[in-house]
């Protein structure tokens, strides 16, 4: 297995008395496509939450390439190369689809300067190139607000191409999308991840999805971590089973 | 100021006066603050023409008194008064900006403040006007500390009035309705409650209640068509200090901000007093959102 | 830029110098109106572009117009005993005395200005929403009773300006170009800024900041930006304001929380927020009614203008260009789908 690129060890987050999360430990490694699975209100989210900064954790590390992120906000992890997508998916509704990709481009190590320069033609062709790459080209200059859900979440997918993440972290990328796409989708996030060579953590629901595509599955239940493994162990799981099925 | 200071150390007497006047006048603030409350939390409309809406009720206070009626009588006649506005002013102008971002419906009760603000100021001119209630003041502790039966008398009703909206809010099915609608608007319509109805009544119960601190206010102290943006700041300094909600923390605020406004002006003179109100709005804004800031979220 | 831009510029710019010699009685209302024009366009840029809507950027511009006053005063005099004296004392001039005054006092207007929209946007763009126009509004009456409790500055009596030493005439003019001059720059400077990345940026704040925080923007430096370049130039709008009017107070000159302060949000809002020529369309409509109209209207014009801001928010809040934006998107660039049902697909 190779080198963890997010290691999360012993976190734990709670709401007013609601524990959301309880010592959960974690890795996600280099280059691979990783899966977090549970049932509903299981803490998946808030453990995506805790990862890219949303809210400050109450204990536990998470380190990013070996450096801690636990204590910095939203943008300074995104700009280490930590990005999310939403489950519900947010775009930036008045802009086109252009703009939309324009504004994603890394602030990894953006000047002062920079933010008063215009978008050079490079950028722009990349934003095409990746607008294509989702199937997007030919809507590239409708406002994002009037695209169907979906392609909203093909654009969301495309943005976050466009920032050159190391790690994506995927909340759900199949919810809510015409079952017959979910194939489509399926490979465009497998062909991202060779082509880009983007490190994976995905969110999902859909078991026949994450199976797939997923090389190493966290099932969370309860906000603790119940199991771990390859796909075809997790499937067999009778933990895992019992608690999408309730019996815990 | 240093020598203001320096008084309520050499004489504590002064003390019992400043907070005994802080209470009385911070028990009205309450009843603004806790209007403001109201239709925020149920309608989510900020209303900044709150403080307008007091003056204009202590105009009708004045209007008592003027005509040699006793203003105490004016009250419920201000109030009912004011909530028939209240309704009119819901049907033309709140009702349309319920639905739209809350920046449209903040500037559209701010030009109802001006309008309010200077139809007063045209009505009424702007001197600072009072309404003599003709009752007496009470001497205490050897004569050193004054106070006015007019004061005490606000103070209960003030008590009284908040007992009453309690107790409707609890008890009536509309005041059921107002309170599932302040929770989940959607589904209270769903379960067959007329929302639109209960924001009406919402926005007219608060004008009426703005009606009646303003009577109030036009007796215990005194009343001019330009100073309601400091009763529409002082209620927003309650709400954002004590959230929505929560009663006791209305009214232990609306209290604590009465006695700072009779320290602070008696220290910084009564030139600052709005000075004063607004900075401290800020300071419990900033103040607020550095506790969430903790917490890497922002006030909105 | 098309030609027809480039032309439609070009007439509007050559109108603006002709204007004073044509209607030499008007040419302090002409100067408000290039004011008015740069008021309407640094508010959009926060309330408009980015969507922050400040009820207080007269801070700005009451601020500047201080620091300004200070300045010219403090090169030739004692500020505390001029002001002490309520313009009693009358310090001659020589046009070199008065015009060195002038720009410095310009410059340390619009530098003030600056670091105070700096400082509260340490302060206050933690608060979104209706808070950060409660706040603001907070802000800009804070300023004004502080000032006028400020002695040194003159407190509530306020100060009497040096004197502009030309003839009869030349006092407008010379502030009326400097007017038309700092608002076809502030123009020239927004026009600019909305093309580069920082418009894009701003737009992506408005639509929505958390999405934009997600990316990685950094969002601080943006709004912060963002608010300085609106207070530069309200900074040194507020200095020639005040130099033009020859006296300055608080309440009603530096920080009219009730006039201009709320003119700007009315102007731009008239006609349509976000745009570039909105707020400049808004703020000539609104002027043009307004100077017609205003002395007509016997001391209701502030219940006319508090009416005007009710049935301009709630009937027709899109403004003048949104309006036109949802008729002719074409005119905008702006593409929607003819049709919904489309699968998601895309162009694949």
């Amino acid at each position: 297995m190779s080198a963890p690129i997010i290691e999360v060890v012993g976190v734990s987050k709670s709401f007013g008395g609601i524990v959301a999360n309880r010592d959960v430990s974690l890795s996600v490694a280099q280059g691979r496509i990783t899966g977090l699975i549970g049932p509903n209100g299981s803490g998946k989210t808030t453990l995506f939450n805790s990862i890219v900064g949303y809210h400050p954790i109450d204990s536990g590390s998470i380190r990013f390439e070996g450096q801690e992120i636990s204590r910095l906000n939203v943008q300074k992890i995104a700009r280490l190369g930590v990005l999310r997508t939403f489950q519900q998916t947010r775009i930036f509704s008045k802009m086109n689809c252009i703009d939309n990709m324009l504004i994603s481009v890394p602030h990894r190590d953006s000047e002062l300067g920079d933010m008063f320069r215009p978008y050079q033609g490079a950028l722009r062709d990349k934003a095409e190139h990746l607008l294509e790459f989702v199937g997007l080209y030919a809507k590239r200059r409708l406002v994002a607000g009037t695209l169907s859900f979906g392609q909203q979440k093909l654009l969301e997918f495309a943005m976050a191409l466009m920032n050159e993440p190391k790690v994506l972290l995927l909340d759900e990328p199949t919810a809510g999308i015409n079952p017959t796409l979910i194939n489509g989708l399926i490979d465009r996030l497998k062909r991202a991840h060779s082509e880009f060579g983007i490190t994976l953590f995905v969110i999902e629901h859909n078991m026949r999805v994450i199976m797939n595509l997923a090389e190493h599955i966290y099932c969370l239940s309860r906000g603790e971590l119940l199991a771990e493994g390859p796909p075809e162990q997790i499937q067999n799981d009778q933990r895992v089973v019992d608690a999408y099925l309730g019996v815990h | 100021m240093w020598e203001n200071l320096q008084i309520l150390f050499s004489a504590p007497i002064f003390n019992v006066q400043l907070v005994l006047n802080g209470l009385m006048v911070g028990a009205v603030f309450a009843l603004i603050g806790y209007g403001l409350a109201l239709v925020w939390g149920v309608t989510s409309i900020k209303n900044l023409a709150q403080g307008d809406f007091v003056m204009a009720g202590g105009y009708g206070a004045y209007l008592f008194s003027k005509h040699g009626i006793n203003p105490l009588y004016a009250i419920l006649p201000t109030a009912l008064v004011m909530f028939v506005l209240g309704w009119i002013l819901y049907r033309l102008i709140v009702r349309r900006v319920i639905q739209l971002d809350l920046f449209t419906s903040l500037l559209a009760t701010f030009g109802l403040a001006i309008v309010v603000e200077q139809a007063l100021n045209l009505a009424f001119g702007p001197d600072v006007r009072t309404a003599r209630s003709g009752l007496p003041e009470i001497q205490m502790l050897g004569n050193t500390v004054t106070v006015s039966w007019i004061k005490l008398v606000s103070f209960g009703l003030c008590v009284l009035l908040a007992i009453a909206m309690v107790l409707y809010m609890k008890k009536s099915r509309m005041g059921q309705a107002i309170r599932a609608t302040a929770q989940d608007p959607r589904a209270a319509r769903v379960l067959g409650v007329n929302t639109d109805r209960v924001y009406a009544l919402t926005f007219s119960i608060n004008a009426a209640i703005c009606g009646a601190a303003g009577a109030l206010i036009a007796m215990i102290w005194v009343i001019q068509p330009f100073y309601g943006i400091a009763y529409s700041v002082r209620a927003f300094v309650i709400v954002t200090a004590a959230g929505l909600g929560n009663l006791p923390g209305v009214i232990l605020t609306a209290l604590g901000l009465g006695v700072v406004e009779q320290y602070s002006g008696f220290i910084l003179g009564a030139q600052l007093q709005q000075a004063t109100v607004v900075t401290l709005l800020l300071v419990i804004l900033v103040w607020r959102q550095v506790l969430l800031f903790r917490q890497r979220k922002a006030l909105q | 830029m098309t030609r027809r831009g480039l032309v439609l510029q070009l007439a509007i710019l050559a109108a603006g110098v002709a204007a004073p010699f044509v209607f030499p009685g008007h040419t302090v209302q002409l100067a408000v109106l290039w004011m008015m024009i740069l008021f309407a366009m640094t508010w959009d840029t926060v309330g408009g572009q980015m969507g922050y809507n400040s009820l207080g950027n007269i801070v700005f511009f009451g601020f500047g117009m201080y620091v300004c006053a200070v300045t010219q005063i403090g090169m030739v005099y004692d500020v505390a005993k001029y002001t002490a004296a309520t313009g009693a004392i009358k310090v001659d001039l020589t046009n070199r005395e008065y015009f060195d005054g002038l720009a410095l006092g310009v410059v340390f207007a619009a530098l003030a200005a600056t670091a105070v929209a700096a400082i509260l946007s340490r302060i206050l763009f933690g608060l979104r929403g209706p808070y950060f126009a409660i706040g603001t509004l907070g802000a800009a009456i804070a300023a004004a009773e502080l000032t006028a409790s400020w002695s040194y500055v003159g407190a509530g009596s306020g100060i009497a300006m040096p004197v502009f030493p030309g003839g009869p005439g030349e006092r407008e003019r010379f502030f009326y170009f400097t007017f038309l001059a700092a608002t076809v720059l502030c123009f020239l400077f927004l026009r600019w800024l909305y093309g580069t990345r920082f418009g894009l940026a701003i737009n992506a704040i408005r639509d929505d900041e958390d999405k934009a925080e997600a990316l990685g923007l950094h969002t601080v430096r943006y709004k912060t930006i963002a608010w300085c370049t609106s207070a530069f130039f309200l900074g040194i709008a507020g200095a020639l304001f005040g130099n033009m009017n020859g006296f300055i107070e608080p309440l009603e000159v530096a920080y009219p929380t009730l006039t201009f302060g709320i003119f700007m949000v009315a102007m731009t809002l008239l006609g349509g927020k976000g745009t570039l020529w909105g707020p400049i369309l808004g703020a000539v409509l609104f002027y043009a009614i307004q100077q017609v109209t205003w002395t007509y209207l016997l001391g209701w014009q502030y219940i006319a203008l508090g009416a005007l801001i009710i049935v301009n928010v709630v009937y027709f809040q899109q403004g003048i260009m949104g309006w036109l934006k949802d008729r002719k998107p074409k005119w905008f660039g702006v593409r929607v789908e003819a049709a919904a049902g489309d699968d998601g697909r895309g162009g694949s």
